[in-house]
């Protein structure tokens, strides 16, 4: 922001660029700025029509009756031609009227340039947030994995604002005062010259005080922001350790930690309040002093008859009228580099490029066998994570796959999404190159139960519902049950109705996990993944859910082939195929009869497994052998 | 987003609520005397202005006297100075009444939440908390402090000014006044309908920033659902909703003013109308000066009059706010010491360290009963004697009533029925901070604060020295990854200790919880799983932890659960079975079929990592 004057080519074309979003809006624009000065306009005539009815009453006071009236144009040749001055000072309702009429157009003017521009950036506003969030929604997999939520949330929301309300009343306002200036300046020339430049003297130290004023001020106000903060996010550590705090006793030494914050807090805004006193009672004196010059010099003028009565009322008026706008003027101007800094952090999220499919993509039959010949992924090219991966599962079997944590197993099933493509080697389904697949229309077929699946602020039901709109009841019971989540949805007072997330129940991980694995059952699956999907869900229940997942696809008479992440040897024993990886390469694959026949990791996992089995026949405690 | 929850709206202006409220203010009322004393002057000013104007056209223009210009500018400048002085200090004295107050308000909420039990925690979510310590009490001062400007200010405007007229012309004051009804019924009406579109405003608005956030934490999954598309068009749906409400406040807004200032102008063209025709009248008592600070007083009258209506609007939109920070400053904390107590052993604030005896660590439950407020029985008739030294060991399932037991020893929650004693004396004839100074506390997910490990370590016990802080740390082996960071102990570790993985964490506390050398131990066992050099760094640690302590486990891991003394397993609330480990397995119970439903998968989990790790 300090900087703007060296960015300033910079920063127009990116208000430039910022025009894009204000196609259709134009005319509303136009309009309200159009409005702006129509009652700018009937704002200055105010003044006018109360001067020239003074004048009217002391030039007949004065036995000039006869004199022409004090008004600008027509309004002037109307009164002329009924007898002047005169016959205004006795007629004065009529100014009285005008006087009204002329306030009601104004108003009508005022009232159609707040609904013009508030429908104008409104427009605008909305049409950024969905850009926004379609684009968000767009950007790959790898962007959200690396993505920094809490900026792009605040970037969403704060920066839409700042624009938002510059572009709804700012840039306005700038048109507004500009507009006033030089009509003021006008008018009051033809009037006075001198008395006008006079009336001007202080003007341009006001807008510069300003202007520097909230340059200077913003420092303060980041620093108070920061005491903010500081006091927000104590508050939120000391209350959600409330219970460590309590544990040791420590109530006296948060309470002085708090203070601490709290006194920062309230000195920073004390600072700030200092700085105002002094910059609003300086410039309301500077505003005073000139309204003050304008009224004696008004009078000396007045009294040497070189302007009426009238005329130095009509000064002292558009003064007063004009200082207010122009102190505003100062700040609005130093706000504009807000603006501008938003706007540039809101085209970094959108130049952001979007997830591109290959060129040629096209559907295919997903039911076929699936290979890994030579595959190779690495997310930079010094870590690679995947080194050469090749296996074969035929369409319909289920795979186990099994590994230590960082082994790639995450990664292996990514790739059969194409939320990543890999960079060696290649995959093919019924034959067919992955990379020449549509990534939605796989994404559609490949139901993929993520580690840690998130579920939307809804209900249940639409929840589960999410994957095939209007699901019938039925088929949401039916999926529920088979995950076995019927029962604790049951349970729950409003059964499928019930809210998940802050405005509703916070569901176990088990019960996460189990929802998310219910919703992908609701659509056709040509491809099932879950990784590690059950992790949080005690061995029992694994067992009947995969029961369960074997019995609906015969009863569909769907066969997806499925794999699964796991590192139960109950489920890998299930397995048509296992999987073993090790250190980016498939170290052991066969079923479990053959694997733990042969020497091997998975032997020695197997054999220390049946010892478990031993000390719970015996009730005795044989685990020291396992214990690491 | 928990916030809009909260009802942030009432509907009728409650003046008890807003006078409980300022006497809370107490030391801040001399402050707002002096505001309403320096808005007072500052609106007769204001009127004086026009009555200056008035001298300046009669004297000088109309009446063409030469003398009297200096004495004249001088009361001008005057006036200036005297404005200019106001201002400053009204500024000032708000400014300081709202941050004071402000700053008032916090510290004696946050005192009071220190003193409140566990019961108000677990019924208030922390964000509603936060949120009265921040916004709520900010707004209370911004109020206060500046609400009472306007008011005032706008009051004494008014009244000065309706004096000023009538002592001007009595007709045309009346003129002038009588608008001012209308325009207070007008302004009335517009302000709280103009709130209240503001209101849906925040709300749709807040309804945005709660779906970007899902759009955004969500995308992953939303990416493997293909769901980009339908969530697209949910959230189009919602910012049109936006652009309506706000569209439609700003229009209600766009139309208060010009019809306010429309009906100011009716005002003036009375004035004008009333003034112009009296100029010629016979009495001669309305001069062209007096028309000109009519004029000016006609066109001011409708801003204070709004400006009061604002002020209004204002207190009941923040009424909502009021009620929150007031309900929590009058909440009563549950557990409390009785004053007898207080008066021999100090309060949490001022403990009196020198009065308090020491202990031994027997802990002993006699026919407990416990229920929490929301009424499910969860402890019934619960007895228990446990020796200085001994480790007891609390299994089940989530849920079943384990936290129950360890909140009770902690006196996080009193018994509903029974007594519960401490070296054989019932523990509510010692101060909570007795007890809660010599317990040693290592939660399930540690809480670390931000600042450094040092500080955090040092949490334990405030006048422990850097050796003993180290010392602590090499006894549960933390010492290693600690001198391995950049700056060692002296490392920041993030808010909340994000910087350091669980498992670290996790060594932290216990150093934490080592160096303050509790003679009574309460551990609620992680049951997320670290790697496995870690695991048995934690392992060991536990060791050295209840070594020679009376030690409480809320267990989940195997060796843990082997070397207690004494096991009690608890389903529904109850105990069910109590016994050592070998006991309990013999008895093929419920024990036995947890044992061996539950800790199978860490048993597999152990296999395989140690498979791995070799």
């Amino acid at each position: 922001m300090q900087n703007r004057s060296k960015n300033m080519p910079e920063n127009l074309f990116v208000m430039r660029r910022f025009s894009e979003f204000m196609s259709g809006s134009a005319l509303k624009y136009a309009g309200s700025v159009f409005a702006v000065a129509v009652s700018v306009l009937t704002a200055f005539l105010t003044p006018l029509l109360i001067a020239g009815a003074v004048d009217a009453v002391t030039a007949t006071m004065n036995g000039h009756g006869d004199s022409p009236v004090n008004l600008p144009g027509f309004l002037a040749g109307w009164f002329n031609a009924r007898g002047g001055a005169e016959y205004m000072a006795r007629h004065i309702w009529i100014v009285a009227a005008l006087l009204v009429a002329v306030s009601l157009l104004g108003g009508l003017f005022q009232y159609l340039r707040g609904k013009w521009s508030a429908e104008a950036s409104e427009t605008i506003a909305e049409r950024m947030r969905t850009r926004l969030y379609a684009h968000l929604l767009n950007m790959s997999y790898d962007y959200h994995v690396k993505a920094q939520t809490g900026d792009l949330i605040q970037r969403c929301t704060t920066d839409v604002d700042t624009v938002r309300r510059f572009l709804a009343s700012q840039v306005i306002e700038i048109f507004r005062t500009v507009i006033m200036v030089a009509l003021a300046l006008s008018l009051m020339s033809t009037i006075h010259v001198k008395l006008t430049l006079i009336s001007l003297i202080l003007i341009p130290p006001l807008f510069g005080l300003a202007f520097w004023f909230f340059h200077w001020v913003q420092k303060l106000f980041r620093e108070a922001d920061e005491a903010d903060g500081r006091l927000s996010a104590m508050l939120q550590e000391s209350l959600t350790g409330v219970r460590v705090v309590r544990a040791f006793g420590r109530q006296r030494y948060e309470d002085k930690r708090f203070n601490v914050c709290v006194d920062a807090v309230h000195d920073e805004s004390m600072r700030i309040n200092r700085v105002m006193a002094v910059y609003w009672a300086g410039s309301d004196m500077l505003s005073m002093a000139q309204t003050g010059l304008t009224l004696l010099f008004g009078v000396f003028f007045a009294v040497r008859g070189e302007i009426t009565t009238g005329n130095v009322l009509t000064f002292v008026s558009y003064i007063s009228m004009l200082i207010w706008p122009i102190r505003q003027l100062g700040r609005i101007l130093q706000d504009l580099g807000k603006s501008i800094v938003a706007m540039k952090r809101l085209y970094e999220i959108l130049d952001a490029p979007a997830e591109a499919d290959t060129p040629g993509a096209t559907e295919a039959p997903l039911n076929g066998d699936i290979e890994f010949k030579h595959v190779q992924f690495s997310y930079d090219s010094a870590h690679p994570v995947l080194k050469d991966v090749s296996f074969t599962a035929r369409a319909g079997q289920t795979v186990a796959i099994l590994g230590a944590t960082g082994s790639g197993k995450s990664t292996m099933m990514n790739l059969l999404q194409r939320l990543y493509d890999p960079t060696g080697g290649e995959i093919t389904i019924g034959g067919r190159e992955i990379r020449t697949i549509e990534k939605k229309h796989l994404r559609s077929r490949v139901g993929y139960v993520l580690q840690e699946p998130f579920l939307y602020s809804r209900s249940i039901r639409d929840n589960l519902a999410i994957t095939r709109e209007g699901a019938e009841m039925d088929a949401l019971r039916k999926v529920a049950s088979v995950t076995a989540s019927d029962g604790f949805i049951s349970q729950f007072k409003e059964g499928y109705d019930t809210m998940v997330g802050e405005r509703g129940v916070t569901l176990s991980g088990g019960q996460t996990q189990r929802i998310a694995i219910a919703r992908t059952l609701l659509r056709d699956n040509d491809i099932l993944i879950l990784d590690d999907s059950l992790s949080a869900v005690d061995t029992e229940t694994d067992r009947s859910i995969r029961e369960a997942l074997k019995d609906g696809r015969s009863l569909t008479g769907r066969t997806p082939t499925t794999f699964i992440i796991s590192h139960r040897l109950t489920t890998l024993a299930d397995a048509d195929l296992i999987l073993v990886l090790e250190d980016g390469k498939i170290a052991q694959q066969g079923r479990h009869e053959d694997l733990i026949r042969q020497p091997g990791l998975y032997q020695r996992v197997y054999r220390i497994q049946a010892a478990l089995e031993d000390e719970l026949k015996s009730g005795r405690f044989a685990g020291n052998a396992a214990q690491p | 987003m928990q916030y809009q929850q909260e009802t942030d709206y009432t509907k009728r202006l409650d003046a008890g609520l807003w006078r409980r409220l300022i006497r809370y203010m107490k030391p801040y009322h001399k402050h707002l005397f002096g505001i309403m004393a320096t808005m007072a002057v500052s609106a007769l000013c204001d009127t004086i202005f026009p009555l200056l104007t008035r001298e300046a056209i009669d004297t000088f223009i109309t009446g063409g006297a030469s003398g009297g210009r200096l004495w004249f500018i001088l009361r001008y400048a005057g006036t200036v100075l005297l404005q200019t002085a106001c201002i400053f200090t009204f500024i000032n004295l708000s400014g300081r009444a709202e941050c004071g107050i402000n700053r008032h308000i916090r510290k004696l909420s946050f005192k009071r939440l220190q003193e409140l039990s566990f019961s108000y925690y677990d019924q208030t979510p922390v964000g509603f908390i936060i949120s009265r310590m921040t916004s709520d009490t900010a707004r209370l001062g911004e109020t206060v402090g500046w609400g009472l400007v306007d008011l005032f200010w706008a009051a004494a405007y008014i009244v000065i000014t309706a004096v000023a007229m009538f002592m001007l012309n009595a007709r045309m004051a009346l003129l002038v006044l009588s608008v001012v009804p209308i325009i207070a019924v007008t302004a009335v009406w517009f302000q709280k309908r103009i709130l209240a579109g503001y209101r849906v405003v925040r709300k749709t608005n807040s309804q945005i920033t709660g779906a970007f956030n899902e759009g955004i934490m969500g995308a992953k999954t939303s990416k493997t659902l293909v769901r980009e598309e339908a969530n697209c068009k949910e959230f189009a749906v919602l910012t049109g909703t936006m652009r309506s409400a706000s569209i439609r406040a700003a229009v209600l807004s766009a139309l208060f003013l010009p019809i306010v200032t429309s009906l100011g102008s009716v005002a003036t063209a009375l004035v004008l109308h009333r003034g112009g025709t009296e100029v010629f009248s016979a009495t001669g008592l309305v001069t062209v000066g007096t028309l000109a600070a009519f004029v000016q007083y006609a066109t001011g009258i409708f801003e204070p009059i709004s400006s009061i209506a604002r002020i209004f609007a204002d207190l009941q939109a923040s009424q909502a706010a009021a009620e929150r920070v007031v309900s929590m400053l009058e909440t009563e904390p549950e557990i409390f010491d009785r004053p007898e107590i207080v008066e021999q052993y100090g309060d949490s604030f001022n403990p009196r360290t020198e009065n308090w005896p020491g202990i031994r660590g027997d802990v002993e439950f006699d026919h407990v009963c416990f229920h929490y407020s929301t009424g499910e029985e969860v402890l019934d008739d619960f007895s228990l004697k446990v020796k200085a030294g001994q480790t007891v060991a609390l299994v089940g399932e989530t849920g079943s009533g384990k936290s129950t037991i360890v909140n009770l020893i902690c006196r996080f929650y009193e018994p509903t029925k029974g007594v519960i004693r401490i070296d054989g004396e019932d523990y509510k004839n010692r101060s909570i901070l007795w007890l809660q100074a010599h317990l040693g506390y290592v939660l399930q997910q540690p809480h670390l604060f931000s600042g450094t490990i040092r500080e955090n370590i040092r949490f334990g016990r405030l006048d422990a020295t850097d050796e003993e802080i180290e010392e602590a740390c090499r006894m549960v082996d933390a010492e290693g990854f600690i001198l391995e960071m950049e700056k060692g102990y002296d490392t920041e570790v993030g808010e909340g200790g994000n910087r350091l993985s669980t498992g670290q964490k996790q060594l932290i506390s216990f150093a934490r919880a080592l160096i303050a050398n509790p003679a009574i131990f309460v551990l609620d066992e992680a049951t997320s799983s670290v790697d496995t050099q870690t695991e048995q760094k934690l392992q060991a640690a536990i060791a050295t932890a209840l070594k020679g302590r009376t030690s409480f486990i809320i267990a989940h891991r195997l060796s843990t659960i082997h070397s207690a003394d004494m096991i009690l397993v608890i389903k529904g609330g109850r105990i069910i079975e109590r016994g050592t480990h070998a006991e309990l397995l013999a008895q093929r119970g419920y024990y036995y079929t947890l044992y061996s439903n539950q800790f199978r998968e860490e048993w597999e989990k152990l296999a395989w990592d140690s498979e791995t790790a070799n």
